[in-house]
């Protein structure tokens, strides 16, 4: 019997077997994904009869990496365990990160607070009250230096979750480095630098988009040349998902923010290969536990063909799609706040499933604070006992071939494919974001799904269905109000001791740099090398590039 | 004829997080009130400012950075410095229990709104607290 005679054959059977159960009632909610995609009560082979084994799917390690970017995934070595993580000033962070490291945390990730994330200096009007609250304060090296106090710089990746003034903080970590005697070559982690993103969902931008988008161009420059080992961007639907996007519009938005940021690069003058193997990727694991795992395998492949076929990437590490993972937040609720533990773990399991290099577990608290020692434990404890214990790392990709992952994997691909036509269309990312279409699509996802929860027909239990009614009674973490007051002063005295001059000096000279076409990096190392701050760095070039504002829709 | 409830939904401080407020937005809008959203990083002066142009009877805050005791009472002293006593002071994030508490027995805010309450809840706050033939 011929493929197609199979087929056939088997949709005839399946529709027998449907006429026969069509007295059989269901139950009354929706059958679709948490993104409300419908769901068949049945796959077969008839639903993958398109799929072609050796092209679509592969072997591990091997174009188009649907199956994972490692030849042998888990059983070479475990997913990356990696707590975001800051709060309060350099010297608390510095504690909790060693905390976590004798846990057996495996990389360290920054959580930075609003004033540094937008670049304000912590003495600024604007950062009254914000000063270590939902992440860790830096200002300069000065903090940067207390932040990795007795945390060697060469045996530890480190990401950091900065976006408008990413090559500042950059700078300052790889001054840090020097500083601990550590060469360049030998630094590694991530700057999350992703613009598009922020622009599109998260919305913590300094800049307008050509400055933007310059100043990543320059990092990717500089970081081939002198820090081979730096992910230049982590490329992030985290952020859209959480803003309140489908799977499907996270999958599509984050890769046409890749593409965007690919095409930069060439439109840079750089070639792709240079570059494109340290673009990494950060990807949000929502409660739908197949359809997160499909967005992965499908995330994979899509990267891998466009970069082959439409870039002409011929470095193979250009063509995989790596990740990081962080569970939803969007998806712990405040109250019974012990389920989030539950929550978590069947997250971070889609994750594990669809073939993540590093994960973040939420802890269950923070949907009320920044998470308290107890509840991040618990949070790293819930992936030690997924990688050691569960046996789901024990063999790649299991889900391959069924038929359900295959065929929701291929349908995820084409409506990808369907988004990336309408922001052609539209006149690539940038025009998007101009005309407001991601923001606007964000939006309606968000309201159509708080409506489907406040209708009862999104569960959430604990919350709309099976509610106690109680309030949650936990510990939670308190940010000093000392805190704010202490790094202002810290601040304050480190402009009376600097080189006041040399740092005016340097500060000129970015700005000279920023209005011409050079490479700004070394500029802004100088910088930060003289302890000039990161606002007085962002103030610099604000003269020169502006400010970025948004038109308000919702 | 009734005036409708003018709402303004604001973001005050550097955090970015608009999925909620938007949400808050759209159902007011939709459950027929007159929304203002003043968009992102805006100042206390801005959101006060914002208050007496627009002549609204409510002012809706969004915050989810953890500066809620600091923004807070200064909106709500800002608002009280232009004679707009009676406009109605919400806010919603991520707000510790004890501190919503303390947001409303000492007068800063008359309701405070976290995760997981239903947008009929918000909407039927405003709307017996929020009389327009009163204003």
């Amino acid at each position: 019997m011929g493929e197609e005679d199979f087929t056939l054959k088997i949709r005839e059977e399946q529709q027998l077997w449907r006429e026969q159960q069509e007295q059989q009632q269901e139950r009354p909610e929706p059958f679709t994904t948490v993104s409300g995609e419908p769901v068949n009560d049945l796959y077969t082979p008839a639903d993958i009869a398109g799929l072609d084994y050796l092209k679509d799917l592969g072997f591990p390690g091997c174009y188009p990496y649907t199956r994972g970017v490692q030849s042998n995934m888990y059983r070479g070595r475990l997913w990356t365990m990696r707590q975001f993580s800051g709060f309060g000033d350099a010297f608390d962070s510095n504690r909790r990160y060693r905390y976590l490291l004798e846990q057996g945390q495996t990389g360290l990730s920054v959580a930075f607070d609003m004033p540094t994330i937008m670049g304000y200096d912590s003495d600024h009007p604007r950062a009254l009250g914000e000063v270590g609250r939902c992440g860790v304060a830096i200002d300069s090296l000065a903090d940067m230096e207390i932040l990795f106090d007795r945390i060697p710089l060469d045996q530890i990746t480190t990401s950091m979750t900065i976006n408008g003034p990413a090559a500042i903080l950059w700078c300052i970590y790889l001054a840090n480095a020097e500083k601990q005697g550590v060469p360049l070559e030998k630094v590694g982690g991530t700057i999350q630098n992703d613009i598009l993103k922020e622009y599109i969902a998260q919305k913590s931008w300094i800049f307008p988009p050509e400055p933007s988008m310059r100043l990543i161009t320059d990092i990717f420059a500089f970081a081939a040349r002198r820090v081979p080992r730096w992910n230049t961007v982590s490329i992030s639907g985290y952020h859209i998902r959480e803003a309140g996007s489908t799977a499907v519009q996270e999958l599509a938005f984050t890769l046409a923010d890749g593409f965007a940021y690919v095409e930069a690069g060439i439109k840079a003058g750089l070639d792709v290969d240079t570059f494109a193997p340290r673009l990494s990727f950060f990807f949000n694991a929502h409660l739908d536990f197949f359809e997160e795992i499909c967005k992965y395998r499908a995330a994979r492949r899509i990267w891998a063909r466009r970069m082959k076929e439409r870039y002409g990437a011929r470095d193979p590490r250009s063509w995989m799609l790596r990740f990081h993972t962080q569970t939803a937040g969007c998806s712990l609720t405040a109250q019974e706040p012990e389920n989030n533990i539950v929550r978590t773990t069947l997250e971070a399991l889609a994750a594990v499933m669809g073939g993540t290099q590093s994960l973040h577990t939420n802890s269950m608290d923070e949907v009320l604070a920044l998470p308290t020692e107890k509840a991040v434990k618990i949070a790293l404890r819930t992936q030690q006992i997924i990688a050691y214990e569960s046996g789901v790392a024990n063999t790649i990709d299991p889900l391959a071939g069924s038929y359900f992952v295959e065929a929701l994997t291929g349908r995820m691909e084409a409506a990808a494919e369907d988004y990336f036509r309408r922001i052609e269309e539209l006149g690539g990312v940038l025009a998007a974001i101009d005309c407001g279409f991601f923001q606007q699509e964000i939006a309606d996802a968000a309201y159509s799904y708080q409506q489907a929860v406040d209708r009862g027909e999104r569960v959430v239990v604990g919350m709309n269905r099976f509610a106690g009614g109680e309030l949650p009674q936990i510990e939670l973490l308190r940010i000093d109000p000392a805190v704010e007051r202490k790094q202002v002063e810290r601040l304050q005295a480190l402009r009376e001791k600097r080189d006041a001059i040399a740092v005016a000096g340097s500060l000129e000279r970015l700005k000279k740099a920023a209005a011409g076409p050079e490479n700004l990096v070394p500029y802004i190392l100088e910088a930060v090398k003289l302890y000039a701050t990161e606002g007085e760095i962002v103030a610099a070039l604000k003269e020169v590039f502006g400010e970025y504002r948004e038109k308000p829709l919702f | 004829m009734e005036r409708k409830i003018r709402v303004l939904v604001a973001k005050p401080g550097l955090d970015g997080h608009d999925r909620g407020a938007k949400v808050v937005a759209r159902a007011l809008r939709d459950a027929g009130m007159e929304v203002i959203y003043t968009g992102l990083h805006q100042t206390p002066e801005q959101v006060a400012e914002a208050a007496l142009q627009e002549d609204v009877h409510v002012v809706g805050l969004s915050i989810l950075s953890g500066a809620h005791m600091t923004l807070v009472p200064r909106i709500r002293a800002l608002l009280d410095e232009r004679q707009l006593r009676d406009v109605l002071l919400l806010v919603g994030g991520i707000i510790p229990a004890d501190e919503a508490a303390e947001l409303k027995s000492k007068g800063y805010a008359a309701g405070v709104f976290t995760p997981g309450e239903p947008l009929d809840a918000i909407i039927n706050f405003i709307r017996a607290q929020a009389s327009p033939a009163e204003v």
